[in-house]
């Protein structure tokens, strides 16, 4: 292979080196005019009126939409249609979209929001999750589970009470991850017009437009074929552009009306209030353990704090009990989780999208179990590790798994047999593992189609175009899609272009979320790539009289492998083959194999396959001020194969980055506006000076060792690598805190603060430690029962009683538990 | 009809060039809006992530705080101004090679800011890079193959000057 596996430059390099690429604030039509709109100022009230009649007036106003204008509901999830453009009759966070002006310049638009006149009628706010439990009323949303309880879900893989009588130790702990948000670093930007048919198209800096594509469609009640979406590259996303957004909606309609282009740039505050990103939870892990470390079955429980929308949250929820399975061997496993809604900006997928949370928890449950049982972390860990080619207690199918390896090698180049326990006081190491998806296994929507397509056309010249609905967010797409395409053909990524994300000229890919595109894309394009291959070989084998199978496409030719000299360039084979069969194109696509789970809620966590790692985190802990500095981060990565090391190695810094702003820095929180005020819960800090995030000073340096193991179910054997090395950072800090000065910091973010409080505890003679007290009763659902593989169950839920039965499996990708509709949730909060 | 734009005069990337503004516009608005160089970027209008990075008169400074008035008879150079025809800047080049950038919407503010730093302090430390690079944002990268290329760009730029 020349192109696959050597590190190379990105293909969109150079213009964003120069600032040529073209993101969605950089676009300007003729007749442009700015959309701004105006957000709720009250966290949760009944809209009683909105007059806009002094905002009309005021000149340079060329409309004014308000909730009657968009009667539809929209949400990324079938299951949670929860969402309108602007507010119909209730406000359900500050920061919730209620009016838009449409005016010939920003600023305009900006003075005439002042002239809307909005009348609330205030409701009880909920701020914290365990109030939402304890009053149903009054509801955030008319819909869920019970009360202000979005989703419940429990579900049992075997018998875990047995597990536990089985055990010698068994380990309780509670944890609490705070929320934090993207960042990205460019605001979310959108414009629509219509084309020259009349037809909308909407430029907007969206993960996901083919999403976006079927939102417009229902939201404005209009032909999904008459909506062109096109995606720009993205300026940094990590789920953050993921869901349909207000804004989007709101100037596709204004279009619409105005027939000419509109144009919306958020600012840094609203960008916030978008939000989507980590949910706040408190969770609580209860594991057995046998004396040598196996473990005899784990129960865990999950609240997250999902704010005032759906989003993802349903999926969120049942990812923070999915992935506990594939890095250990669990023979025994129960979840229970719980989302309620709060009066705060939407949580939804940030890179990891659910499973950082729970792994945090995970990672350093194991850490205590190590030393309860005076077993090496890593020891422990390896002993444990799942198996390969396994199918897990909640029908996870493991492929390829690099853990091991992973541990073996981080540990050897971080000296870890040397510093573990070993070094001074104030200095420590620790050590956490994770895994993460190589795509969802499931669309958001139930379908049986393709979840990645790859169309390309071949010219006379050589050239080739690859279309494809993938959508270029900085983690290299078009990179990979170039790659694909030219290793196959035996040309060069300069002769190739990309041509992705826009769904009136691309087959679909389902968008850029859930580490899905290397994994799908690439399949795809291989496969795209060999129909064309097989083509233009047909017609050189003619040419040539050799036999197809004899032919090397390498260098820009196509030749015979045992006479190399005796070939046609690659246009002249494009050439032959388009005498040969008239014009040259291909398509290629994507389905991910069945998932083995069959139960109510298994769509969320099957994938291809998993990728792996391991992270080794080295802290200085001043114990006098708390201060906790990292130098220095060693972490190992099952890649199955890099097909761009560069980028990979890229996006593993990264993760490390993003990983370490969470452990250390990063919240999304939340205040009370003083009473002489409004009381109102807004956003403490929405801006990036005091939102804190790791500058150039804080970064700590990031030692990557990838571990190359192709997967056969990859494209040329490559995993994820975009979001699983972010996960082990943030327990291996903490751990590597306890190594340091001997306290337990069991939630994020990790402060000085919080770790003198741990101190002056471990002084006092209480317990070294600060994290949360208790987890909350909860009125859980009955169980589902899914016997695991070993117990001969089929991946089906046990037939126990009719009402966990109700619902088809296959009508969601995440079904609502009929059953829990009926229980309230526990007033009781002793 | 009474005139209430003002007329500005001033030298950007080398160009004598004229634009109307309102004088509470920023310069940042004046460079993307008004005369349509977009490689600026806005990424939160309060000067806390160093997207907007210009240099006026030669001085780093983040255009969304200056007023574009301000721009009146100095000289501005963007992101725009450090290429010229085929030829990338040796730091642009650099962040090329060292694969300093992934979505690239903070690259811009990065490469002018690194300019400055270059044109101050042609071979500053690793310390004095990252100090001077701590008020600008990346959420890809990480920042240490970002270092590594001005790092590297600023022995290159040395050597050449031999």
């Amino acid at each position: 292979m020349k192109i696959i596996g050597a590190p190379r430059r990105r293909v969109d390099g150079r213009a964003k080196v120069t600032g040529q690429t073209r993101f969605a604030d950089d676009l300007m039509l003729p007749r442009m005019v700015h959309c701004k709109l105006l957000r709720s100022t009250i966290p949760h009230a009944r809209v009683v009126r909105v007059d806009v009649s002094r905002a009309l007036a005021h000149p340079g106003v060329h409309l004014v939409l308000t909730g009657r204008d968009f009667p539809v509901s929209y949400g990324i999830l079938p299951v949670s249609q929860d969402e309108h453009a602007l507010a119909i009759d209730r406000v359900r966070f500050v920061g919730d979209p209620v009016a838009a002006v449409v005016a010939r310049d920003e600023l305009t638009a900006f003075e005439a929001l002042d002239l809307i006149d909005v009348e609330y009628e205030p409701l009880r706010t909920f701020s914290d999750p365990e109030e939402s439990l304890a009053c149903p009323e009054p509801r955030i949303h008319e819909y869920g589970d019970a009360g202000n309880i979005h989703k419940l879900v429990s579900l049992r893989f075997g018998d875990v009470d047995q597990a536990f009588a089985d055990a010698d130790r068994v380990f309780e702990d509670t944890f609490f991850y705070q929320g934090n948000t993207h960042l990205p670093i460019e605001q979310h930007a959108a414009v629509a017009a219509r084309d020259p048919d009349g037809k909308l198209v909407l430029w907007s800096s969206t993960q996901t437009p083919h999403y976006v594509h079927r939102a417009l469609a229902k939201a404005l009640a209009m032909p999904a074929a008459h909506i062109r979406v096109i995606a720009t590259p993205n300026g940094g996303g990590f789920g953050g552009k993921s869901d349909p957004f207000n804004h989007e909606v709101v100037v596709a309609k204004a279009a619409l009306l105005l027939d000419r282009p509109v144009k919306i740039c958020l600012t840094r505050e609203e960008v916030f209030h978008c939000h989507r990103g980590r949910h706040p939870v408190l969770m609580q892990f209860k594991t057995g353990v046998k004396r040598d470390g196996t473990i005899t079955g784990m129960h865990v429980m999950t609240l997250l704090d999902g704010g005032a929308y759906g989003s993802y949250g349903v999926a969120s929820t049942f990812y923070t009990g999915a992935l506990q399975t594939v890095t250990y061997h669990i023979p025994a496993y129960h979840f229970q989780g719980c989302r309620v809604f709060t009066n705060k900006p939407p949580c939804g997928p940030k890179r990891g999208h659910g499973t950082p949370q729970s792994r945090f928890g995970q990672e350093i449950q194991l850490d205590k179990i190590a030393e309860g049982l005076s077993i090496d972390p890593a020891e422990l860990r390896l002993r444990i590790v799942e198996q390969p080619d396994t199918l897990t207690a909640n029908y996870l199918r493991v492929g390829t798994i690099g853990l091991a390896e992973c541990i073996r090698r981080v540990t050897h180049i971080a000296d870890w047999a040397n510093t573990f326990g070993k070094l001074p006081l104030g200095r420590g190491v620790g050590l956490a593992c994770s895994s993460y998806l190589s795509g969802a296994g499931l669309a958001i929507y139930w379908n049986d189609m393709p979840h990645s397509g790859v169309q390309l056309k071949l010219d006379r010249s050589g050239g080739v175009t690859a279309f494809c609905g993938a959508t270029e967010i900085g983690q290299g797409s078009d990179d990979v899609l170039v790659g694909c395409v030219a290793e196959v053909l035996g040309i060069e990524p300069i002769d190739i272009r990309a041509v992705t994300g826009d769904t009136d000229l691309t087959p679909v890919d389902l968008g850029s979320y859930s580490s899905r595109v290397t994994l799908m894309m690439g399949n795809a394009a291989i496969q795209a790539a060999e129909r064309a291959r097989d083509l233009l070989a047909g017609a050189v084998s003619r040419k040539l009289t050799v036999p197809k199978d004899r032919l090397v496409f390498a260098d820009r030719r196509v030749f015979d492998a045992g006479d190399p000299a005796a070939g046609v360039s690659f246009a002249e084979a494009v050439c032959l083959a388009e005498t040969m069969h008239g014009t040259i194109g291909t398509t290629g696509s994507y389905t991910p194999p069945r998932s083995a789970a069959r139960f109510k809620g298994g769509g969320v966590g099957p994938s291809p396959t998993y990728s792996y790692s391991a992270a080794i985190v080295e802290v200085d802990v001043d114990v006098s001020s708390g201060w906790i500095h990292v130098p220095r981060v060693w972490i190992a990565h099952d890649i199955g194969r890099s097909l761009n090391p560069t980028l990979v190695r890229g996006q593993v810094e990264g993760s490390v980055y993003m990983a370490v702003g969470e452990a250390l820095m990063e919240e999304q929180i939340f205040r009370r506006l003083p009473a002489r005020l409004s009381h109102a819960l807004v956003h403490k800090f929405p801006s990036m000076l005091e939102y804190k995030s790791p500058t150039t000073l804080d970064m700590p340096e990031v030692i990557t060792e990838l571990v190359e193991n192709p997967d056969p179910r990859g494209p040329f054997g490559a995993k994820e690598v975009g979001q699983g090395p972010l996960l082990p950072v943030m327990p291996a800090v903490a751990n590597a805190v306890y190594d340091a000065i001997g306290v337990r910091i069991d939630e994020v973010p990790i402060t000085p603060e919080k770790i003198l409080r741990a101190l002056d505890a471990k002084a006092a003679g209480k317990a070294p430690r600060v994290g949360p007290a208790r987890f909350p009763d909860i009125s859980w659902p009955e169980p589902l029962d899914v016997p695991p593989p070993w117990k001969s169950g089929d991946g089906k839920a046990e037939v126990r009683s009719r009402k966990s039965e109700v619902g088809s499996e296959r009508s969601e990708v995440v079904g609502t538990d009929a059953g829990a509709r009926r229980l309230q949730p526990s007033g009781d909060r002793s | 009809m009474t005139v209430t734009k003002l007329h500005i005069e001033t030298t950007i990337n080398g160009e004598p060039r004229e634009f109307l503004c309102d004088s509470h516009e920023t310069l940042l608005s004046a460079l993307r809006n008004g005369l349509g160089l977009t490689g600026t970027k806005e990424g939160c209008a309060t000067g806390d992530c160093g997207a907007c990075s210009i240099l006026l008169d030669g001085r780093l400074v983040p255009a969304c705080l200056v007023l574009a008035p301000e721009a009146q008879g100095r000289a501005v150079t963007t992101i725009e101004g450090l290429s010229s025809g085929d030829a990338l800047h040796p730091l642009q080049q650099k962040f090329l090679e060292h694969a300093a950038l992934q979505c690239g919407v903070c690259t811009p503010g990065f490469i002018v800011a690194a300019k400055a730093l270059l044109d101050a302090k042609p071979n500053p430390s690793e310390d004095e890079t990252r100090y001077w690079l701590a008020g600008n944002l990346c959420r890809c990268t990480g920042y240490d193959k970002i270092i590594r290329a001005v790092l590297d760009a600023a022995s290159e730029m040395k050597e050449s000057a031999i």
